[in-house]
């Protein structure tokens, strides 16, 4: 394992100039929770002509649906959901300055090619590592569509939140390198 | 005949819905840790760890492993000596999956209706039950929780027979690469093959409950798992689909007689975990 890069959230163009696919990184700051149902809302507003509940110039968005928060406790467990549900909705979030995505699996080519146009990074964290994950997660306070339940649009901050880079900015994709040189059928 | 209540199913039941996503069994969290050890990959190595660690936080600290704590899927098999009274089987059991899954703070995923509303139902009800009616006068509950990450990649084909094996083979590797990273790799593969359709969808589940150390009696069927458990590992989809060779933990085969005709199979995936608990009342 390489180091971990640290980073910070949200994100710089530069930031995401310097990650490259298969970098892990550390983030901390803010980032937002969304699913596909979220992800809904906010296209249905954008189609409306209506501002964003969080203008998103920058910032990061990750895929997870929490378990309920225990008590004296900020969130449940909180790994990852599969990106590919949000991949109808994206390219246009990604055109309103979405810099980053968190989530697991594979991406679309228009989601690739309008991260590429966008200069947009895709992290994967452990699908089914969300005791684990749920730790770098201190704060999370719903923000918009809260009648979704565990699906709302939420703020979160993190503190060295685990993270590896599945496609960079130019559009390098390391589930396809990563297989690569294990595939042997 | 013997008397069990409703209400001492429900309670068996919460407990086990609260147990099987907290605690990682034995038989998954050794299987683990043989895929860690013989893990070419640097990355997929540190993977498995941290499902490892993972699985540790959850038990210390008494919270879900996944926050997809998915449907509950019920396997009962009922002595038929054995008697209900105050509620029916199915009540208890959702009763049971409804107090679990509030008490537990676990998510609630389930929707009322598929297709025009998907209302969330709240209390994670109605659970998958199976139902099937056994010599003796005990009730033996095992539930599944099932997340949507691996079930979504899952699949089934009618084979004919001419397919034979190769085509089965094929119809499994074809489903395990197009579901690549989503099922969160390393994956268990549950395969139904004979019956009818829903049979041998039947059966893909229930191999999913089949301790991972257990081999099909059958010693072709045997055979077949571990060829299909080597080609798997050779598609380099490996932890997470970041590139590996312990993209399976196991497959597991389940077999029934089927009409001249047909030749039906069923991949169903789990996901590392492979939640499940049991208890026999």
């Amino acid at each position: 394992m390489a180091q971990q890069k640290q980073i910070t959230a949200p994100l710089t163009d530069e930031a995401v100039k310097s990650l490259k696919a298969g970098d892990s990184v550390l983030i901390t700051g803010v980032i937002y929770a969304a699913r596909d149902a979220a992800h809904q809302r906010m296209i249905e507003a954008l189609d409306r002509g209506e501002e964003l509940p969080v203008d998103l110039t920058g910032q990061v968005i990750y895929y997870v649906g929490p378990s309920p928060a225990k008590p004296g406790e900020p969130i449940g467990s909180a790994g990852p959901t599969t990106a590919g549900r949000c991949d109808a909705y994206t390219p246009r979030l990604l055109d309103k300055g979405l810099k980053g995505m968190i989530g697991k699996g594979y991406r679309s080519d228009a989601v690739v090619d309008s991260m590429k146009k966008n200069g947009v990074v895709y992290f994967v964290t452990v699908g089914g590592a969300a005791a684990l994950i749920s730790r770098t997660i201190k704060a999370y306070d719903v923000v918009a569509y809260g009648d979704l339940g565990p699906e709302a649009l939420a703020r979160m901050e993190v503190v060295d939140f685990p993270a590896i880079v599945a496609i960079d900015c130019e559009g390098r994709n390391y589930y396809e390198e990563g297989q690569k040189p294990y595939r042997k059928l | 005949m013997r008397t069990i209540t409703a209400q001492a199913i429900t309670e068996a039941v919460a407990k086990l819905a609260i147990d099987a996503n907290y605690y990682l069994s034995e038989d998954v969290y050794n299987a683990l840790v043989e895929g860690q050890e013989k893990e070419e990959s640097p990355l997929g190595k540190n993977i498995i760890d941290q499902i490892l660690q993972n699985a540790c936080i959850a038990r210390d600290e008494a919270k879900p492993m996944c926050q997809d704590t998915g449907l509950a899927v019920v396997f009962v098999e009922l002595g038929q000596d054995a008697h209900i009274e105050g509620g029916t089987l199915e009540e208890a059991i959702n009763a049971g999956v409804a107090k679990g899954y509030i008490e537990g703070y676990l998510r609630k995923s389930a929707v009322a209706e598929p297709l025009f509303n998907r209302k969330n139902t709240g209390d994670n009800t109605p659970a998958i039950v199976h139902i099937q009616s056994v010599a003796g006068d005990q009730i033996k509950i095992l539930l599944a929780p099932k997340g949507a990450g691996s079930e979504n990649k899952s699949g089934l084909k009618m084979l004919v027979p001419a397919d034979g094996v190769a085509g089965v083979k094929k119809f499994v590797l074809d489903t395990i690469i197009n579901a690549g990273s989503n099922p969160c790799p390393p994956i268990v593969v549950g395969v139904g093959i004979g019956g009818t359709m829903e049979k041998a969808a039947y059966l893909a589940k229930k191999a999913l409950i089949r301790p991972l150390t257990e081999r099909n009696a059958h010693p072709e069927y045997a055979k077949l798992e571990a060829d299909l458990l080597e080609l798997i590992n050779k598609t380099g989809i490996g932890p997470q689909g970041l590139g590996g060779c312990t993209t399976a933990l196991a497959v597991n085969i389940e077999w029934f007689p089927t009409h001249i005709a047909s030749l039906p199979v069923a991949v169903n995936i789990n996901c590392h975990a492979t939640r499940h608990a049991e208890v026999t009342l």
